[in-house]
């Protein structure tokens, strides 16, 4: 049967619900990454009748991720750790080096852990970045690249178990 | 380390927590009055079923042989495209339909939404359900029933578009040649459940 307009919502969920948790938990941290999910989710639906035809669902979605975290944040209160001092304190073979991917993403500044998560973790373009954030996308290549540096001084992947391919 | 190895345990699939999201989104969904079109799949006898549900009552009972996917993508062209996976409100039908698969039940007692027939489809659903547990009615006489005798084959297309197979009794519906004639959930699911009706 042809059937013109909007794929039922079910779909959405399926096919981007694991990305926009990838996003909320590096956002947002893993703590609160389910309340965010739920408010994208919901608020999403809400809308999705509304949503003109021939959108990008991912994009939007992750618009809607982008608000709802920084929302999150808001209500928590400003994050207490301060991210300057990190690379004096934590030495490449520094025993204390994060083996979970949320925490060190979670001591970037939020420029840098949102562009890494938007561009890494969704693939999203540094030009969309860009909106999402402000600024330029050649900004938004830049905070990556200051994250992504930071990430590998203070993050060291758990046991080669946890690892998906050799280094 | 690439930054495909750097972001490895982030692409770790996540199921349970998936599937925990999805059954809270449902709740809070139907609880904000946005969850349109509710839907559950249901084992019978005649093969998986896919129920659906409006706020009003249940509007789709569709068989594997017609396409889930299909039947969905008709629920959110036709009624909305907020359409979830949300076992709850189909609870009460899922629990009839097992109960008549079990031969416990002879009617159907639920709130349905006839929304997705008009006109001439529609009134001719109403008088199938006229038809009780274990009889069988012809097209023919069916069409005279609904005031218009002429239109044998026009019934035999409400049958066939029925959105609500089991729960308006289309499978009752039989050729007055004696033959059982077609159904939307094949012939042989027919012949299946005029045999578990006349079982009683």
């Amino acid at each position: 049967m042809a059937v013109a307009g909007r794929e039922p919502f079910e779909q959405v969920v399926r096919r981007h619900g694991p990305t926009v948790l990838r996003v909320c938990r590096a956002v947002v941290g893993p703590d609160v990454a389910e309340d965010a999910w739920s408010e994208t989710f919901l608020s999403a639906l809400r809308a999705y009748p509304d949503l003109p035809a021939g959108s990008n669902v991912e994009a939007w979605l992750v618009t809607i991720a982008h608000r709802k975290a920084l929302d999150q944040v808001r209500a928590a209160g400003r994050r207490a750790t301060p991210t300057d001092k990190l690379p004096d304190r934590i030495g490449a073979d520094d025993p204390e080096r994060h083996t979970d991917l949320w925490s060190a993403l979670g001591e970037l500044p939020d420029k840098q852990r949102q562009s890494v998560a938007y561009h890494h973790l969704v693939g999203l373009p540094y030009e969309e970045v860009a909106v999402l954030l402000g600024g330029t996308a050649a900004a938004a290549r830049r905070a990556a690249a200051d994250g992504i540096k930071t990430l590998r001084r203070t993050y060291l992947p758990a046991g080669p178990d946890d690892r998906t391919d050799p280094r | 380390m690439s930054t495909t190895d750097l972001f490895a345990a982030a692409h770790r699939d996540d199921h349970e927590t998936m599937a925990r999201l999805q059954t809270r989104l449902a709740e809070e969904a139907d609880q904000d009055g946005v969850l349109d079109v509710a839907y559950r799949l249901l084992d019978s006898p005649v093969g998986t079923l896919l129920l659906a549900a409006t706020e009003r009552g249940l509007v789709r009972v569709a068989f594997a042989v017609q396409d889930h996917d299909a039947a969905l993508e008709q629920l959110a062209a036709r009624i909305s495209p907020r359409v979830l996976l949300a076992p709850a409100r189909l609870d009460l039908a899922a629990r009839e339909l097992d109960d008549y698969f079990a031969r416990r039940r002879t009617a159907f007692d639920l709130p349905l939404d006839l929304r997705l027939a008009s006109g001439f489809r529609r009134s001719v659903l109403e008088h199938l359900r006229e038809i009780g547990y274990g009889t069988t009615a012809s097209y023919k006489a069916l069409a005279a029933t609904a005031g218009n005798p002429g239109a044998v084959r026009a019934v035999g297309t409400a049958c066939a578009t029925n959105p609500l197979p089991l729960v308006i009794p289309c499978h009752r519906v039989v050729r007055s040649d004696g033959q059982i004639g077609n159904y939307a959930g094949g012939t042989e699911a027919k012949h299946a459940l005029l045999a578990l009706e006349s079982r009683a």
